[in-house]
């Protein structure tokens, strides 16, 4: 064997070790390296009051009561909800079936105090029409944020 | 070894001598065109007019990745070749694919305030973009810190190689974890999520700002291949004076 050929050998074993120990680092940290918690999960863990955490899921259609800048509004995973308090600014694409991360403390009745939320928009990207046009058609499905309950992504090719 | 043929610093000279004029152009080009057609590009649904930060904001990302590729690339010619264009084009790519990478999150963080609130989270797929511009800095830190060009060289493709765990990292971030970032649209399982009219202009600004890319790097690459020749002429012109 050349010696071109053992150094290449010897990098690629390297660097598969390197992986291998990346990769398992990285999965015994999957719990810290989410962003967010999905409703199902709160529910799941019993989350102790008091616990400062994110909460991702989607804005419950016909949930949002808002009065001055203090708004509620529930949020969903299809499977749990939880209800959200929150007084401040909501971002521009805030709005009911939309994707939202919010930050903050679980409170005694089970809701959530939020001082923080921030909107998530899904990978798909078209004009108005072309939407209107596929939720006309019916081919239309709101998008899910990630996380362990996401479905299929809907492919958004015009027919 | 045809192609190894063409890796020798005199030849690079002569033949991206006659390349950059073509990819600077088509580059030049390729951007009018672009950016001309994001412009004319309806809104998005839901984004309205902020969308177009992605007409940039995508091949940065994409190129940030495509850059460090090209680092691991030259250090295995550096490490298992030995090959000095191989180290001279590591070199030359390191700094312009931190400045890709910077501009990539400086224009995520200028479209997430709008759209999602904030110009940054520590969201898996931010903050590994972020290690990965870290890494750039510190490749050329290395380099800078190591007098002997060819020691300089050789640890900083090692230092590459261990990094490159990192661009899998970026590139799945968004699947493997849930974050703030939307997964991938174009380069994923069952095809892309951009309709064919926002696409079209994404992908012919990806293809100027890569010819970019690649012409930066020629010249680059050309000035660093001149930076060492002079030097041997000014080492050899001190010991002719001394002797």
């Amino acid at each position: 064997m050349t010696r071109k050929g053992r150094r290449l050998i010897l990098i690629g074993s390297a660097l598969t070790v390197l992986a291998l120990a990346a990769g398992l680092i990285l999965t015994a940290l999957n719990d810290t390296i989410v962003f967010f918690r999905s409703p199902s999960e709160i529910a799941e863990h019993k989350v102790a009051p008091g616990a400062r955490l994110r909460l991702g899921g989607l804005v419950e259609a016909g949930s949002v009561a808002k009065q001055g800048t203090a708004v509620r509004f529930t949020v969903t995973d299809g499977n749990a909800q939880v209800p959200v308090t929150y007084t401040g600014i909501l971002p521009d694409l805030f709005r009911e079936g939309q994707g939202v991360v919010a930050e903050g403390v679980v409170q005694t009745d089970g809701s959530f105090k939020a001082d923080t939320v921030l909107a998530k928009h899904d990978e798909r990207y078209m004009p108005r029409e072309v939407a209107d046009a596929l939720k006309k058609q019916g081919h239309w499905k709101e998008g899910e944020p990630g996380g362990p309950p996401a479905p299929a992504p809907v492919r958004s090719t015009v027919q | 070894m045809a192609l190894l043929d063409f890796a020798n610093p005199t030849r690079f000279l002569s033949l991206s001598a006659r390349l950059i004029p073509w990819t600077a152009g088509v580059a030049a080009l390729a951007l009018a065109l672009g950016f001309t057609l994001a412009f004319l590009a309806p809104p998005d649904y839901q984004q309205g007019e902020t969308v177009r930060i992605m007409y940039i904001h995508v091949p940065f990302a994409w190129l940030s990745m495509f850059g460090y590729s090209m680092l691991a690339a030259s250090s295995l010619g550096i490490l298992v070749w030995r090959h000095p264009l191989a180290d001279v084009a590591h070199k030359a790519a390191a700094p312009i694919g931190a400045t890709f990478t910077f501009l990539c999150l400086l224009t995520g963080a200028l479209w997430g305030r709008p759209m999602w609130g904030t110009y940054w989270v520590w969201d898996a797929r931010l903050t590994s973009v972020l290690v990965l511009f870290l890494l750039y800095l510190g490749l050329m830190a290395l380099r800078a810190a190591i007098d002997e060009p060819n020691r300089a060289g050789r640890a900083a493709a090692v230092l590459t190689l261990v990094g490159f765990i990192n661009v899998p990292i970026v590139k799945f971030s968004v699947d493997w974890w849930n974050t703030l970032h939307q997964p991938a649209s174009v380069f994923r399982m069952g095809g892309s999520t951009i309709d064919a009219s926002l696409l079209w202009p994404l992908l012919i600004c990806a293809l100027g700002f890569t010819l970019l890319f690649l012409t930066l790097h020629m010249i680059a690459m050309r000035t660093e291949i001149l930076r060492r020749r002079v030097q041997v002429l000014e080492a050899r012109a001190a010991a002719e004076a001394t002797a």
